[in-house]
């Protein structure tokens, strides 16, 4: 059974250079999947590739049933935001709206009741006339989703719409983005490198890396079951101890004197070193049962909600996130602590 | 205390700039006057002349005479002819050329760039000789009538243009994102005429206009080719003057001169900053 949008096999190579490999993603109608990596990962080419302005060197697109593969970019009825808003800097507002129906010879009277209803849908309903020089980038956005919707396409493909705003209106619109694409249930790829877009976001993330795909999954899976060592660095803050393995089939492992505990099996033998990982808000400054480590506190950094502790713990870094309560006592740097976090919390990988 | 001491130095430091700034300044002056006095004294000197046709008297006489001459206006006309049409051949061929080349194959622009600048590499008498050479014999024959020779001037001064019009063009591609513009319009349902009409000609329309009015000032006195192809334009009808008349030719050069500067002027118009392109 193959989705709504359905990339299987997808390769890209420029000029014997590979920029994607291997990609194969199912897309269900009115899902929102975000494509998340480092820079240079693949994930414009990719996009780009679905949306017709790069063809791949091997594989298939295949989009509601048809195989797109080779399809011209103006006959795909796809959507697409880019990051420059890419908006026609000689027409209005209105008339940008109106590009697409326009091409598609929809008529006059049809025409500004689509352009009235999407400027409601982007609440800029008096900016009908302004051009874009006029508007702020966030207003520019608005208009640029609103001109790619105004063709009702089967998909829509965001390229880093956000990344050129500033950090409070990128919160308001990644909102709008979503709102839109539910009450639309519109079948959305979104391309970002971060991580909070995606996870906030997203129905699926699909985390790569080098061309390749690493995890595709919802974004409670991928931050909580990274499923490679990229994935949970690069999601997320991560701490990884170095730590030889004591009884497998128990997840007993061992730091110097301190014998720790996780709630999974390990697949390593008995002796062999392994790394030992938990996300930072998992630690607590508390004394507990198990899994406890003694420390020296190196720097202490207020982050608004929350205080970002760095411990040492023989030789090793350890971050750990405290919520900001009025009453926690902060520690200061060069204080020695015990850090300690659940075993269900923490996760061993080679 | 400390705080009111503060803001002294770092005022001082804000206006040292300001001083060599204002030399240059005076600098610029310099070579402005000099370079305005170069080109004023000869024109000044040329109108003086123009105006001098009646005896003991200043007056416009040379001016009436010239507008009068049965050849001034149809030679004019012809020029005018000839240049709106070497404009829009010359945009034809460069406008989509530019554009593909920058979204396409930006590694061919010098060689493209300097395709376009061959017209100052070679004198207009070569150019001339190898038109007639090559488009003059059978089986084209262009140079056979004088309508078919006037296409061929046409097409020589749509060719003159190429280094002005390309360079015009370039910069007005270079000042808007014209990959994404055109990604924009394709994923819209845009084809190339479309996405060229609708979205990059528009949008160039400075930049055009720039290129077209250097077209202009060209090709409304162009004496060379004009002439080895005999046509009867303004560049030869000019030249004719020179020979037969006294006082006309330094109206002429007058009047001349005023159209090659409105056209200048109305570049410096229209792509003024802070108007909207
Ligand atoms: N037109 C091209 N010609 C040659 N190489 C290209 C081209 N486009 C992309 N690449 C290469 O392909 C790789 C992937 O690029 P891509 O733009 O898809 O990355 P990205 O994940 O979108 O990165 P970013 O977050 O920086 O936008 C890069 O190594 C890039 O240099
Ligand atoms: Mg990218």
């Amino acid at each position: 059974m193959s989705g709504f949008l359905s990339l299987h096999g997808i390769r890209k190579e420029f000029n014997g250079v590979v920029a994607v490999d291997t990609f194969d993603l199912d897309v269900e109608p009115g899902e929102f999947v975000s494509f998340l990596g480092p820079s240079g990962c693949g994930k414009t080419t990719t996009l780009r590739m679905v949306a017709g302005f790069e063809q791949p060197t091997a594989g298939t697109i295949r989009l509601a049933g048809k195989d797109v593969t080779y399809a011209k970019a103006n006959e795909r009825n796809i959507g697409m935001v880019f990051q420059s808003y890419a908006l026609f800097p000689n027409m209005t507002v209105a008339e940008n709206i109106a590009f697409g129906l326009r091409v598609r010879k929809e008529e006059g009277s049809a025409r500004s009741d689509r352009v009235s209803e999407l400027l409601d849908l982007i609440h800029l309903p008096d900016k009908a006339k302004s051009y874009p020089n006029e508007l702020s980038g966030g207003q520019q956005q608005r208009v640029a989703l609103a001109r790619a919707l105004a063709i009702r396409p089967q998909l829509l493909l965001l390229d880093e719409p956000l990344s050129a705003l500033d950090a409070k209106i990128r919160d308001d619109l990644r909102a709008e983005i979503r709102r839109i694409q539910r009450q639309l249930n519109i079948t959305t790829i979104y391309v970002t490198h971060d991580q909070e877009e995606a996870l906030a976001l997203s129905d699926r993330v699909v985390v790569m890396s080098k061309g390749r795909m690493e995890q595709v999954g919802e974004p409670f899976e991928i931050y909580n079951n990274p499923a490679t060592g990229f994935v949970a660095s690069f999601v997320g803050q991560l701490n990884r101890l170095p730590v030889t393995v004591e009884d497998p089939a128990l997840g007993r492992i061992r730091m110097g004197r301190n014998e720790l505990r996780t709630t999974s099996m390990i697949e390593a033998p008995t002796g062999a070193g392994v790394s030992l990982m938990m996300r930072p808000e998992e630690i607590t400054l508390d004394d507990a049962e198990e899994n406890v480590l003694e420390g020296i506190v190196e720097t202490v950094t207020f982050l608004g909600s929350i205080v970002r502790v760095q411990v040492g713990v023989e030789g090793s870094k350890v971050i750990a996130d405290l919520f900001n309560e009025r009453l926690l006592e902060l520690p200061e740097a060069g204080d020695s602590t015990r850090i300690s976090f659940p075993p269900h919390a923490c996760w061993v990988m080679a | 205390m400390t705080i009111s001491t503060a803001p002294i130095p770092v005022s001082t430091d804000a206006e040292a700039p300001e001083a060599p700034a204002r030399r240059n300044r005076f600098w610029a002056w310099v070579i402005f006057i000099m370079t305005a006095v170069y080109f004023l004294i000869p024109l000044g000197a040329t109108f003086w002349w123009s105006l001098r046709a009646e005896a003991d008297k200043l007056g416009f006489e040379a001016y009436r005479r010239l507008f009068e001459d049965a050849n001034f206006w149809p030679s004019f006309t012809e020029s005018v002819v000839n240049a709106v049409a070497a404009i829009f051949l010359s945009l034809l061929i460069i406008v989509p050329t530019a554009y593909w080349v920058t979204l396409r194959l930006p590694r061919l622009r010098p060689v493209v760039e300097f395709i376009t600048l061959l017209p100052f590499v070679i004198p207009a008498v070569v150019l001339v000789f190898g038109l007639i050479r090559l488009y003059g014999r059978p089986p084209l024959l262009l140079t056979a009538t004088y309508d078919s020779s006037r296409v061929l001037l046409i097409c020589a001064y749509a060719a003159l243009s190429f280094p002005y019009m390309f360079r015009s063009v370039d910069n007005g591609l270079r000042a808007m994102d014209v990959r994404s513009l055109t990604e924009a319009a394709q994923s819209l349902g845009a084809g190339w005429p479309t996405i060229l009409r609708r979205v990059i000609f528009p949008n160039l329309r400075v930049a055009l206009l720039s290129g077209a009015l250097l077209t202009f000032a060209i090709v409304i006195g162009e004496l060379t080719i004009a002439l080895f192809m005999a046509q009867q334009t303004f560049g030869p009808y000019m030249a004719n003057l020179t020979r037969s008349k006294v006082y006309e030719p330094s109206a002429m050069a007058v009047v001349a001169f005023a159209l090659t500067w409105a056209a200048m002027g109305t570049i410096a118009l229209i792509t003024r900053p802070g108007k909207r392109g």
